[in-house]
Protein backbone atom coordinates (compact mmCIF):
# COMPACT_ATOMS: atom_id res chain seq x y z
CA UNK A 1 0.00 0.00 0.00
CA UNK A 2 1.99 2.25 0.77
CA UNK A 3 5.53 0.67 -1.04
CA UNK A 4 6.56 4.10 -3.04
CA UNK A 5 7.14 5.92 0.03
CA UNK A 6 10.82 6.80 0.56
CA UNK A 7 10.59 9.38 3.94
CA UNK A 8 13.93 10.79 2.31
CA UNK A 9 12.19 11.83 -0.81
CA UNK A 10 9.67 13.05 1.56
CA UNK A 11 11.42 15.29 3.99
CA UNK A 12 13.60 16.21 0.77
CA UNK A 13 10.17 17.62 -0.86
CA UNK A 14 8.98 19.10 2.47
CA UNK A 15 12.01 20.94 2.84
CA UNK A 16 12.18 22.45 -0.36
CA UNK A 17 8.80 23.64 -0.19
CA UNK A 18 9.23 25.11 3.37
CA UNK A 19 11.92 27.12 2.01
CA UNK A 20 10.42 28.34 -1.16
CA UNK A 21 7.44 29.36 1.43
CA UNK A 22 9.64 31.37 3.80
CA UNK A 23 11.79 33.11 1.29
CA UNK A 24 8.89 33.67 -0.91
CA UNK A 25 6.66 34.83 2.06
CA UNK A 26 9.42 37.08 3.16
CA UNK A 27 9.89 38.94 -0.13
CA UNK A 28 6.22 39.41 -0.95
CA UNK A 29 5.41 40.99 2.83
CA UNK A 30 8.15 43.70 2.20
CA UNK A 31 7.32 43.97 -1.26
CA UNK A 32 3.58 44.04 -0.69
CA UNK A 33 3.83 45.84 2.41
CA UNK A 34 5.43 48.84 0.15
CA UNK A 35 3.64 48.59 -2.50
CA UNK A 36 0.50 48.33 -0.45
CA UNK A 37 1.11 51.66 1.66
CA UNK A 38 1.59 53.42 -1.18
CA UNK A 39 -1.77 52.33 -2.61
CA UNK A 40 -3.53 53.56 0.67
CA UNK A 41 -1.76 56.70 0.87
CA UNK A 42 -1.91 57.97 -2.27
CA UNK A 43 -5.45 57.14 -2.56
CA UNK A 44 -7.94 60.05 -3.08
CA UNK A 45 -8.13 62.28 0.56
CA UNK A 46 -5.24 60.29 2.32
CA UNK A 47 -2.16 61.56 3.27
CA UNK A 48 -0.31 61.66 0.07
CA UNK A 49 -3.38 61.94 -2.13
CA UNK A 50 -1.86 61.82 -5.99
CA UNK A 51 -4.47 60.40 -8.39
CA UNK A 52 -1.54 59.77 -11.40
CA UNK A 53 0.47 57.44 -8.92
CA UNK A 54 -2.22 55.78 -7.43
CA UNK A 55 -4.00 55.04 -10.74
CA UNK A 56 -0.34 53.44 -12.03
CA UNK A 57 -0.02 51.35 -8.83
CA UNK A 58 -3.23 50.14 -8.98
CA UNK A 59 -3.13 49.01 -12.47
CA UNK A 60 -0.09 47.65 -11.89
CA UNK A 61 -1.30 45.80 -9.27
CA UNK A 62 -4.48 44.57 -11.25
CA UNK A 63 -2.25 42.96 -14.56
CA UNK A 64 -0.38 41.05 -11.72
CA UNK A 65 -3.53 39.84 -10.31
CA UNK A 66 -5.33 38.97 -13.38
CA UNK A 67 -2.70 36.38 -14.64
CA UNK A 68 -3.24 33.12 -13.25
CA UNK A 69 -0.26 32.11 -11.44
CA UNK A 70 0.37 28.64 -13.65
CA UNK A 71 0.57 31.70 -16.60
CA UNK A 72 2.59 33.95 -14.92
CA UNK A 73 4.95 31.01 -13.85
CA UNK A 74 5.34 30.89 -17.61
CA UNK A 75 5.25 33.97 -18.77
CA UNK A 76 7.80 35.24 -16.06
CA UNK A 77 11.03 32.58 -17.31
CA UNK A 78 13.27 34.92 -19.14
CA UNK A 79 13.04 37.46 -16.04
CA UNK A 80 13.31 34.55 -13.64
CA UNK A 81 16.74 33.53 -15.31
CA UNK A 82 17.96 37.49 -15.25
CA UNK A 83 16.78 37.51 -11.34
CA UNK A 84 17.64 33.79 -9.63
CA UNK A 85 20.04 32.72 -12.30
CA UNK A 86 18.35 30.00 -13.41
CA UNK A 87 14.10 29.05 -13.92
CA UNK A 88 14.81 25.34 -12.08
CA UNK A 89 14.61 24.56 -8.64
CA UNK A 90 14.10 26.48 -5.61
CA UNK A 91 15.76 29.10 -6.57
CA UNK A 92 13.98 29.52 -9.78
CA UNK A 93 10.82 29.07 -7.95
CA UNK A 94 11.20 31.86 -5.97
CA UNK A 95 10.50 35.31 -8.49
CA UNK A 96 7.47 33.58 -9.83
CA UNK A 97 6.20 33.05 -6.02
CA UNK A 98 6.97 36.60 -5.14
CA UNK A 99 5.05 38.19 -8.01
CA UNK A 100 2.42 36.34 -7.67
CA UNK A 101 2.04 37.42 -4.12
CA UNK A 102 3.12 40.63 -3.25
CA UNK A 103 0.53 42.40 -5.30
CA UNK A 104 -2.01 40.51 -3.44
CA UNK A 105 -0.42 40.87 -0.29
CA UNK A 106 -0.88 44.36 -1.05
CA UNK A 107 -4.07 44.52 -1.99
CA UNK A 108 -4.71 42.82 1.68
CA UNK A 109 -2.43 45.76 2.94
CA UNK A 110 -4.29 48.76 1.54
CA UNK A 111 -7.58 46.82 3.12
CA UNK A 112 -6.36 46.70 6.93
CA UNK A 113 -4.61 50.65 6.33
CA UNK A 114 -8.41 51.22 5.35
CA UNK A 115 -9.64 49.89 8.74
CA UNK A 116 -7.28 52.12 10.63
CA UNK A 117 -9.50 55.24 12.34
CA UNK A 118 -9.22 58.27 10.36
CA UNK A 119 -10.08 60.05 14.03
CA UNK A 120 -5.86 58.45 15.08
CA UNK A 121 -4.77 59.70 12.08
CA UNK A 122 -6.13 63.02 12.85
CA UNK A 123 -5.29 63.50 16.05
CA UNK A 124 -1.45 62.43 14.96
CA UNK A 125 -1.71 65.41 12.43
CA UNK A 126 -2.83 67.69 15.22
CA UNK A 127 0.03 66.51 17.38
CA UNK A 128 2.68 67.73 14.56
CA UNK A 129 3.29 64.34 13.51
CA UNK A 130 4.95 64.19 10.01
CA UNK A 131 3.52 61.65 7.22
CA UNK A 132 6.58 59.44 7.91
CA UNK A 133 6.01 59.73 11.48
CA UNK A 134 2.27 58.98 11.50
CA UNK A 135 3.19 55.79 8.57
CA UNK A 136 6.11 54.37 11.14
CA UNK A 137 4.13 55.00 14.55
CA UNK A 138 0.43 54.80 14.04
CA UNK A 139 -0.42 53.66 10.77
CA UNK A 140 1.44 49.98 10.74
CA UNK A 141 1.79 49.82 14.13
CA UNK A 142 -2.94 50.33 14.34
CA UNK A 143 -3.38 47.97 11.34
CA UNK A 144 -0.71 45.41 12.81
CA UNK A 145 -2.78 42.71 13.45
CA UNK A 146 -4.54 43.20 9.93
CA UNK A 147 -1.47 43.04 8.66
CA UNK A 148 -0.87 39.57 10.17
CA UNK A 149 -3.78 38.32 9.05
CA UNK A 150 -3.39 39.44 6.08
CA UNK A 151 0.37 37.51 5.88
CA UNK A 152 -1.48 34.40 6.55
CA UNK A 153 -4.00 34.34 4.11
CA UNK A 154 -0.73 35.10 1.66
CA UNK A 155 1.13 32.19 2.98
CA UNK A 156 -1.37 29.73 2.51
CA UNK A 157 -2.23 30.62 -1.44
CA UNK A 158 1.61 30.79 -1.21
CA UNK A 159 1.44 26.95 -0.37
CA UNK A 160 -0.81 26.45 -3.41
CA UNK A 161 1.38 28.44 -5.76
CA UNK A 162 4.25 26.43 -4.52
CA UNK A 163 2.72 23.21 -5.41
CA UNK A 164 2.22 24.84 -9.07
CA UNK A 165 5.52 25.88 -9.40
CA UNK A 166 6.33 22.45 -9.34
CA UNK A 167 4.96 22.09 -12.63
CA UNK A 168 7.70 23.90 -13.96
CA UNK A 169 10.65 21.96 -12.68
CA UNK A 170 10.29 23.96 -9.06
CA UNK A 171 11.02 20.64 -6.81
CA UNK A 172 9.08 20.68 -3.35
CA UNK A 173 5.86 18.50 -2.07
CA UNK A 174 3.65 20.06 -5.61
CA UNK A 175 6.64 18.85 -7.84
CA UNK A 176 6.39 15.40 -6.28
CA UNK A 177 2.62 14.86 -6.42
CA UNK A 178 2.86 15.60 -9.75
CA UNK A 179 5.64 13.77 -10.60
CA UNK A 180 5.07 10.21 -8.80
CA UNK A 181 1.65 11.07 -7.86
CA UNK A 182 0.33 11.94 -11.18
CA UNK A 183 2.38 10.97 -14.15
CA UNK A 184 3.42 7.27 -12.18
CA UNK A 185 -0.09 6.81 -10.94
CA UNK A 186 1.77 6.04 -6.97
CA UNK A 187 -1.15 7.31 -5.40
CA UNK A 188 0.40 6.89 -1.69
CA UNK A 189 2.58 9.55 -2.74
CA UNK A 190 0.11 11.22 -3.74
CA UNK A 191 -1.76 11.41 -0.33
CA UNK A 192 1.20 11.81 1.82
CA UNK A 193 2.18 15.10 -0.43
CA UNK A 194 -1.52 16.47 0.60
CA UNK A 195 -1.79 15.20 3.53
CA UNK A 196 2.06 17.30 4.47
CA UNK A 197 0.63 20.31 2.60
CA UNK A 198 -2.68 20.02 4.46
CA UNK A 199 -0.46 20.34 7.83
CA UNK A 200 1.79 22.89 6.68
CA UNK A 201 -1.82 24.96 6.31
CA UNK A 202 -2.87 24.12 9.04
CA UNK A 203 0.49 25.25 10.66
CA UNK A 204 0.34 28.33 9.15
CA UNK A 205 -3.18 29.46 10.04
CA UNK A 206 -2.86 28.61 13.47
CA UNK A 207 0.03 30.33 14.03
CA UNK A 208 -1.43 33.29 12.08
CA UNK A 209 -4.57 33.56 13.87
CA UNK A 210 -2.84 32.90 18.06
CA UNK A 211 -0.64 35.95 16.82
CA UNK A 212 -3.32 38.43 15.43
CA UNK A 213 -4.99 37.21 18.68
CA UNK A 214 -2.47 38.43 20.66
CA UNK A 215 -1.85 41.59 18.93
CA UNK A 216 -5.30 42.76 19.03
CA UNK A 217 -6.32 45.25 21.92
CA UNK A 218 -9.12 46.64 19.80
CA UNK B 1 -8.98 96.53 9.35
CA UNK B 2 -5.21 95.59 8.00
CA UNK B 3 -4.74 93.62 10.98
CA UNK B 4 -0.74 93.41 11.57
CA UNK B 5 0.71 89.92 12.71
CA UNK B 6 1.87 91.74 15.85
CA UNK B 7 -1.45 91.54 18.13
CA UNK B 8 -2.89 92.52 21.57
CA UNK B 9 -0.45 90.30 24.39
CA UNK B 10 -3.57 89.20 25.80
CA UNK B 11 -5.03 87.75 22.13
CA UNK B 12 -3.66 84.48 21.24
CA UNK B 13 -5.74 83.03 18.72
CA UNK B 14 -7.55 85.24 15.98
CA UNK B 15 -9.02 84.71 12.74
CA UNK B 16 -9.26 86.78 10.14
CA UNK B 17 -12.12 86.44 7.68
CA UNK B 18 -11.52 83.08 7.88
CA UNK B 19 -13.69 81.13 4.41
CA UNK B 20 -14.14 77.47 3.64
CA UNK B 21 -15.99 75.56 1.17
CA UNK B 22 -16.93 71.97 0.78
CA UNK B 23 -16.44 70.51 -2.94
CA UNK B 24 -19.71 68.53 -2.45
CA UNK B 25 -22.61 69.41 -4.91
CA UNK B 26 -23.25 72.02 -7.38
CA UNK B 27 -21.28 75.12 -6.87
CA UNK B 28 -20.14 73.27 -2.65
CA UNK B 29 -21.15 73.79 0.24
CA UNK B 30 -19.83 76.89 2.74
CA UNK B 31 -18.62 75.26 5.93
CA UNK B 32 -17.73 78.70 6.93
CA UNK B 33 -18.13 82.65 5.75
CA UNK B 34 -15.40 85.18 6.46
CA UNK B 35 -15.89 84.28 10.10
CA UNK B 36 -13.82 87.25 12.58
CA UNK B 37 -12.96 85.36 15.74
CA UNK B 38 -10.40 86.55 18.88
CA UNK B 39 -9.49 84.22 21.72
CA UNK B 40 -7.95 85.70 24.91
CA UNK B 41 -4.76 84.09 26.53
CA UNK B 42 -6.32 81.93 29.12
CA UNK B 43 -9.87 82.43 28.76
CA UNK B 44 -12.20 79.64 28.33
CA UNK B 45 -13.77 80.12 25.14
CA UNK B 46 -17.16 78.00 23.82
CA UNK B 47 -18.09 77.64 20.07
CA UNK B 48 -21.42 76.52 19.91
CA UNK B 49 -23.49 75.54 17.28
CA UNK B 50 -26.03 72.77 15.88
CA UNK B 51 -24.19 70.03 13.54
CA UNK B 52 -23.57 71.73 10.29
CA UNK B 53 -22.65 74.56 11.52
CA UNK B 54 -19.16 74.78 10.68
CA UNK B 55 -17.88 74.56 14.55
CA UNK B 56 -15.70 71.44 13.83
CA UNK B 57 -14.18 72.95 10.59
CA UNK B 58 -13.81 76.06 12.73
CA UNK B 59 -11.80 74.56 15.10
CA UNK B 60 -9.93 72.83 12.60
CA UNK B 61 -8.79 75.69 11.08
CA UNK B 62 -6.77 76.86 14.25
CA UNK B 63 -4.59 74.10 14.08
CA UNK B 64 -4.80 74.06 9.89
CA UNK B 65 -6.36 70.62 9.99
CA UNK B 66 -8.54 71.90 7.95
CA UNK B 67 -6.86 74.71 5.23
CA UNK B 68 -8.99 77.72 4.70
CA UNK B 69 -10.22 79.07 1.24
CA UNK B 70 -9.01 82.91 2.30
CA UNK B 71 -8.75 84.32 5.52
CA UNK B 72 -5.92 84.57 8.13
CA UNK B 73 -5.06 82.07 10.92
CA UNK B 74 -2.69 83.77 13.64
CA UNK B 75 -1.76 81.96 17.02
CA UNK B 76 0.20 83.70 19.12
CA UNK B 77 1.31 86.47 16.47
CA UNK B 78 1.76 84.23 13.85
CA UNK B 79 0.03 84.13 10.89
CA UNK B 80 0.28 79.70 10.45
CA UNK B 81 -1.19 78.87 6.87
CA UNK B 82 2.03 80.63 5.03
CA UNK B 83 4.43 78.39 7.19
CA UNK B 84 6.19 75.94 6.10
CA UNK B 85 5.45 72.15 7.00
CA UNK B 86 8.07 71.60 9.79
CA UNK B 87 7.38 75.27 10.95
CA UNK B 88 3.58 74.30 10.73
CA UNK B 89 4.23 70.79 13.07
CA UNK B 90 5.78 72.97 15.61
CA UNK B 91 3.03 75.02 16.01
CA UNK B 92 0.64 72.47 16.13
CA UNK B 93 3.02 70.64 18.91
CA UNK B 94 1.63 73.50 21.08
CA UNK B 95 -1.88 73.83 20.36
CA UNK B 96 -3.14 70.10 22.26
CA UNK B 97 -6.92 68.74 20.84
CA UNK B 98 -9.09 66.38 21.83
CA UNK B 99 -12.27 64.64 20.35
CA UNK B 100 -15.53 63.45 20.56
CA UNK B 101 -14.42 59.82 19.77
CA UNK B 102 -11.19 60.41 22.10
CA UNK B 103 -9.24 58.89 18.88
CA UNK B 104 -6.49 57.28 21.36
CA UNK B 105 -4.33 54.42 19.67
CA UNK B 106 -6.34 51.09 19.96
CA UNK B 107 -2.90 48.95 19.89
CA UNK B 108 -1.08 51.13 22.39
CA UNK B 109 -1.33 51.46 26.24
CA UNK B 110 -2.45 54.54 28.13
CA UNK B 111 1.25 55.32 28.89
CA UNK B 112 2.12 54.72 25.50
CA UNK B 113 -0.29 56.96 24.25
CA UNK B 114 0.27 59.77 26.34
CA UNK B 115 4.42 59.04 24.86
CA UNK B 116 2.95 59.16 21.68
CA UNK B 117 3.24 63.22 20.90
CA UNK B 118 6.84 62.87 22.69
CA UNK B 119 8.21 60.49 20.77
CA UNK B 120 7.46 62.89 17.59
CA UNK B 121 8.72 65.62 19.20
CA UNK B 122 12.04 63.83 19.29
CA UNK B 123 12.72 63.52 23.59
CA UNK B 124 14.96 60.85 25.22
CA UNK B 125 13.20 57.80 26.52
CA UNK B 126 14.06 59.03 30.06
CA UNK B 127 12.42 62.21 29.70
CA UNK B 128 9.23 60.89 28.18
CA UNK B 129 8.63 58.56 31.14
CA UNK B 130 9.07 60.73 33.61
CA UNK B 131 6.75 62.79 31.78
CA UNK B 132 4.37 60.25 31.12
CA UNK B 133 4.34 59.26 34.69
CA UNK B 134 3.52 63.01 35.89
CA UNK B 135 0.96 63.53 33.99
CA UNK B 136 -0.93 60.22 34.63
CA UNK B 137 -0.31 61.24 37.94
CA UNK B 138 -1.78 64.59 37.91
CA UNK B 139 -5.05 63.19 35.51
CA UNK B 140 -5.19 60.32 38.23
CA UNK B 141 -4.70 57.33 35.86
CA UNK B 142 -1.69 56.18 37.08
CA UNK B 143 -2.94 52.73 37.73
CA UNK B 144 -4.43 52.17 34.44
CA UNK B 145 -0.82 52.45 32.75
CA UNK B 146 -0.48 49.77 31.92
CA UNK B 147 -4.37 48.78 30.25
CA UNK B 148 -5.09 49.41 26.78
CA UNK B 149 -7.99 52.07 25.60
CA UNK B 150 -10.42 49.34 24.95
CA UNK B 151 -10.72 48.61 28.91
CA UNK B 152 -11.31 51.89 29.53
CA UNK B 153 -14.81 53.83 30.71
CA UNK B 154 -15.58 56.96 27.65
CA UNK B 155 -14.35 59.16 30.83
CA UNK B 156 -10.93 57.64 31.57
CA UNK B 157 -10.73 57.64 27.47
CA UNK B 158 -11.40 61.25 27.53
CA UNK B 159 -8.72 61.72 30.36
CA UNK B 160 -6.01 60.37 28.90
CA UNK B 161 -6.61 62.33 25.61
CA UNK B 162 -6.57 65.17 28.09
CA UNK B 163 -3.43 63.86 29.08
CA UNK B 164 -1.86 63.50 25.78
CA UNK B 165 -2.98 66.48 24.80
CA UNK B 166 -0.75 68.41 27.41
CA UNK B 167 2.79 66.18 27.13
CA UNK B 168 4.31 68.40 24.84
CA UNK B 169 2.40 71.25 27.45
CA UNK B 170 0.42 73.41 24.92
CA UNK B 171 -0.48 77.26 25.42
CA UNK B 172 -3.80 76.07 23.85
CA UNK B 173 -6.13 73.24 24.28
CA UNK B 174 -8.99 72.75 21.39
CA UNK B 175 -11.67 70.40 22.40
CA UNK B 176 -14.03 68.77 19.68
CA UNK B 177 -17.37 67.73 21.35
CA UNK B 178 -14.86 66.54 23.98
CA UNK B 179 -17.88 65.31 25.92
CA UNK B 180 -20.69 64.60 23.52
CA UNK B 181 -20.15 60.83 23.72
CA UNK B 182 -20.06 61.10 27.61
CA UNK B 183 -22.97 60.13 30.11
CA UNK B 184 -24.34 63.54 32.14
CA UNK B 185 -22.15 62.62 34.96
CA UNK B 186 -18.81 62.29 33.36
CA UNK B 187 -19.07 64.72 31.41
CA UNK B 188 -19.51 67.33 34.55
CA UNK B 189 -16.21 65.41 35.76
CA UNK B 190 -14.25 66.24 32.43
CA UNK B 191 -15.78 69.53 32.36
CA UNK B 192 -14.33 70.13 36.09
CA UNK B 193 -11.10 68.89 34.70
CA UNK B 194 -10.90 71.78 32.07
CA UNK B 195 -11.93 74.20 34.52
CA UNK B 196 -9.17 73.15 36.53
CA UNK B 197 -6.29 73.17 33.90
CA UNK B 198 -7.27 76.58 32.86
CA UNK B 199 -6.58 77.73 36.13
CA UNK B 200 -3.79 76.04 37.39
CA UNK B 201 -1.88 76.19 33.78
CA UNK B 202 -2.92 79.13 32.54
CA UNK B 203 -4.35 77.02 29.62
CA UNK B 204 -6.32 78.55 26.98
CA UNK B 205 -9.25 76.96 25.89
CA UNK B 206 -11.23 76.69 22.87
CA UNK B 207 -14.24 74.39 23.24
CA UNK B 208 -16.76 73.24 20.29
CA UNK B 209 -20.32 71.88 21.81
CA UNK B 210 -23.48 71.62 20.65
CA UNK B 211 -24.79 71.79 24.22
CA UNK B 212 -25.37 75.43 25.38
CA UNK B 213 -25.19 73.46 29.27
CA UNK B 214 -21.72 73.00 28.87
CA UNK B 215 -21.19 76.78 27.53
CA UNK B 216 -22.75 77.54 30.75
CA UNK B 217 -20.81 75.47 33.12
CA UNK B 218 -16.96 76.64 31.95
CA UNK B 219 -16.72 79.58 29.27
CA UNK B 220 -15.53 82.58 30.17
CA UNK B 221 -17.18 83.42 26.09
CA UNK B 222 -18.67 82.17 23.40
CA UNK B 223 -19.26 82.13 19.72
CA UNK B 224 -22.99 81.07 18.53
CA UNK B 225 -22.83 79.57 14.93
CA UNK B 226 -25.20 79.08 12.42
CA UNK B 227 -24.22 77.99 8.87
CA UNK B 228 -20.84 78.91 8.22
CA UNK B 229 -21.05 82.21 9.87
CA UNK B 230 -20.71 83.70 13.76
CA UNK B 231 -23.71 85.33 14.58
CA UNK B 232 -23.48 86.56 17.95
CA UNK B 233 -20.31 86.40 20.11
CA UNK B 234 -19.64 88.07 24.01
CA UNK B 235 -19.35 87.08 27.60
CA UNK B 236 -21.48 84.24 28.55
CA UNK B 237 -23.54 85.99 31.01
CA UNK B 238 -24.39 88.51 28.19
CA UNK B 239 -25.44 86.30 25.58
CA UNK B 240 -27.85 84.23 27.82
CA UNK B 241 -29.25 87.70 29.35
CA UNK B 242 -29.52 89.36 25.88
CA UNK B 243 -29.41 87.15 23.23
CA UNK B 244 -29.25 89.04 20.03
CA UNK B 245 -29.84 86.45 16.99
CA UNK B 246 -32.46 84.25 17.08
CA UNK B 247 -30.36 81.37 16.85
CA UNK B 248 -29.08 81.52 20.01
CA UNK B 249 -32.40 82.24 21.72
CA UNK B 250 -33.23 78.85 20.02
CA UNK B 251 -30.70 77.31 21.14
CA UNK B 252 -31.00 78.56 25.05
CA UNK B 253 -34.56 77.65 24.65
CA UNK B 254 -33.74 73.64 23.77
CA UNK B 255 -31.51 73.50 26.68
CA UNK B 256 -34.41 74.17 28.71
CA UNK B 257 -36.88 71.04 29.52
CA UNK B 258 -39.66 70.95 27.29
CA UNK B 259 -42.63 72.50 28.17
CA UNK B 260 -46.69 72.59 26.83
CA UNK B 261 -47.88 74.83 25.40
CA UNK B 262 -50.50 77.16 27.98
CA UNK B 263 -53.45 78.90 26.80
CA UNK B 264 -54.37 82.15 27.44
CA UNK B 265 -50.52 82.96 28.82
CA UNK B 266 -48.15 84.54 28.36
CA UNK B 267 -44.82 82.45 27.72
CA UNK B 268 -41.42 84.52 28.51
CA UNK B 269 -37.64 83.05 29.29
CA UNK B 270 -36.31 85.17 32.51
CA UNK B 271 -32.64 84.88 33.37
CA UNK B 272 -31.59 85.44 36.81
CA UNK B 273 -28.38 86.45 37.27
CA UNK B 274 -25.89 86.82 40.48
CA UNK B 275 -27.09 87.43 43.77
CA UNK B 276 -30.54 88.15 41.85
CA UNK B 277 -30.64 84.37 41.61
CA UNK B 278 -31.05 83.48 45.37
CA UNK B 279 -33.45 87.01 46.11
CA UNK B 280 -37.12 85.78 45.68
CA UNK B 281 -38.13 88.60 42.88
CA UNK B 282 -40.65 86.32 41.62
CA UNK B 283 -42.95 86.10 44.42
CA UNK B 284 -42.23 90.38 45.06
CA UNK B 285 -43.43 91.00 41.51
CA UNK B 286 -46.43 88.55 42.06
CA UNK B 287 -47.54 90.46 45.23
CA UNK B 288 -46.96 94.04 43.90
CA UNK B 289 -48.81 93.34 40.33
CA UNK B 290 -50.97 91.62 41.28
CA UNK B 291 -49.71 88.64 38.01
CA UNK B 292 -50.85 85.38 38.48
CA UNK B 293 -47.94 83.04 36.96
CA UNK B 294 -46.80 79.38 36.84
CA UNK B 295 -43.60 77.81 36.62
CA UNK B 296 -43.49 76.17 33.26
CA UNK B 297 -40.10 74.74 33.53
CA UNK B 298 -36.45 75.71 34.75
CA UNK B 299 -33.33 75.42 36.17
CA UNK B 300 -30.69 77.15 38.78
CA UNK B 301 -27.09 76.67 38.33
CA UNK B 302 -23.95 78.26 37.83
CA UNK B 303 -22.33 80.25 35.21
CA UNK B 304 -18.49 79.72 35.52
CA UNK B 305 -18.24 82.68 37.64
CA UNK B 306 -21.38 83.80 38.80
CA UNK B 307 -25.04 81.98 40.07
CA UNK B 308 -27.11 81.38 37.59
CA UNK B 309 -31.07 80.86 37.29
CA UNK B 310 -33.21 80.40 33.88
CA UNK B 311 -36.81 79.89 34.32
CA UNK B 312 -40.16 79.33 31.65
CA UNK B 313 -42.68 81.43 32.70
CA UNK B 314 -46.30 81.60 32.18
CA UNK B 315 -48.15 84.94 32.67
CA UNK B 316 -51.84 85.03 33.35
CA UNK B 317 -54.44 87.97 32.89
CA UNK B 318 -54.38 91.18 32.02
CA UNK B 319 -51.59 92.05 34.83
CA UNK B 320 -49.37 89.79 32.82
CA UNK B 321 -47.05 92.33 31.00
CA UNK B 322 -47.30 94.40 34.02
CA UNK B 323 -45.56 91.59 35.98
CA UNK B 324 -43.07 91.23 33.53
CA UNK B 325 -42.25 95.03 33.27
CA UNK B 326 -42.07 94.50 37.27
CA UNK B 327 -39.35 92.24 37.14
CA UNK B 328 -37.32 93.36 34.16
CA UNK B 329 -37.09 96.76 36.51
CA UNK B 330 -35.97 94.20 39.45
CA UNK B 331 -33.00 93.87 36.63
CA UNK B 332 -33.81 90.14 35.52
CA UNK B 333 -33.71 89.52 31.70
CA UNK B 334 -37.29 88.35 30.66
CA UNK B 335 -37.79 87.81 27.06
CA UNK B 336 -41.31 86.63 25.89
CA UNK B 337 -41.60 83.72 23.95
CA UNK B 338 -44.02 82.72 20.69
CA UNK B 339 -46.68 81.00 22.18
Amino acid sequence: MMGNIDPRIIAQATGDTLVMLGASLGLSVVLGLLLGLVLFTTSPGQLLAHRAINAVASFGVNVLRSLPFIILLIVMLPLTVVLAGTSLGVAGAIPPLVVGAAPFYARLVETALREVDRGVIEATQAMGGSTWQIVIRVLLPEALPGLVAGATVTAIALVGYTAMAGVVGAGGLGDLAIRFGYQRFQTDVMAVTVVMLLIIVQIFQWLGDRWVLQLSHR
Amino acid sequence: MTATAVQDEQEIIRLEQVSRRFKDGAGGRVALDTVDLSVGRGEIFGVVGRSGAGKSTLVRTINLLERPDAGRVIIAGQEIASLAPAQLRAVRRRIGMIFQHFNLLHNRTVHANVALPLQLEGHARAHIQARVAELLDQLGLSAHAAKYPAQLSGGQKQRVGIARALACSPQILLCDEATSALDPETTEDILTLLDRLNRELGLTIVLITHEMDVVRRICDRVAVMDHGFVVEAGAVSEVFLHPRSSETRALLREALPPSDAVVGAVRARAVFLGEDAFHPVLSRVARETGVDFAILSGRVGRLRHAAYGELEIAFFGAQAYAGIQALRQAGVAVEEMAA
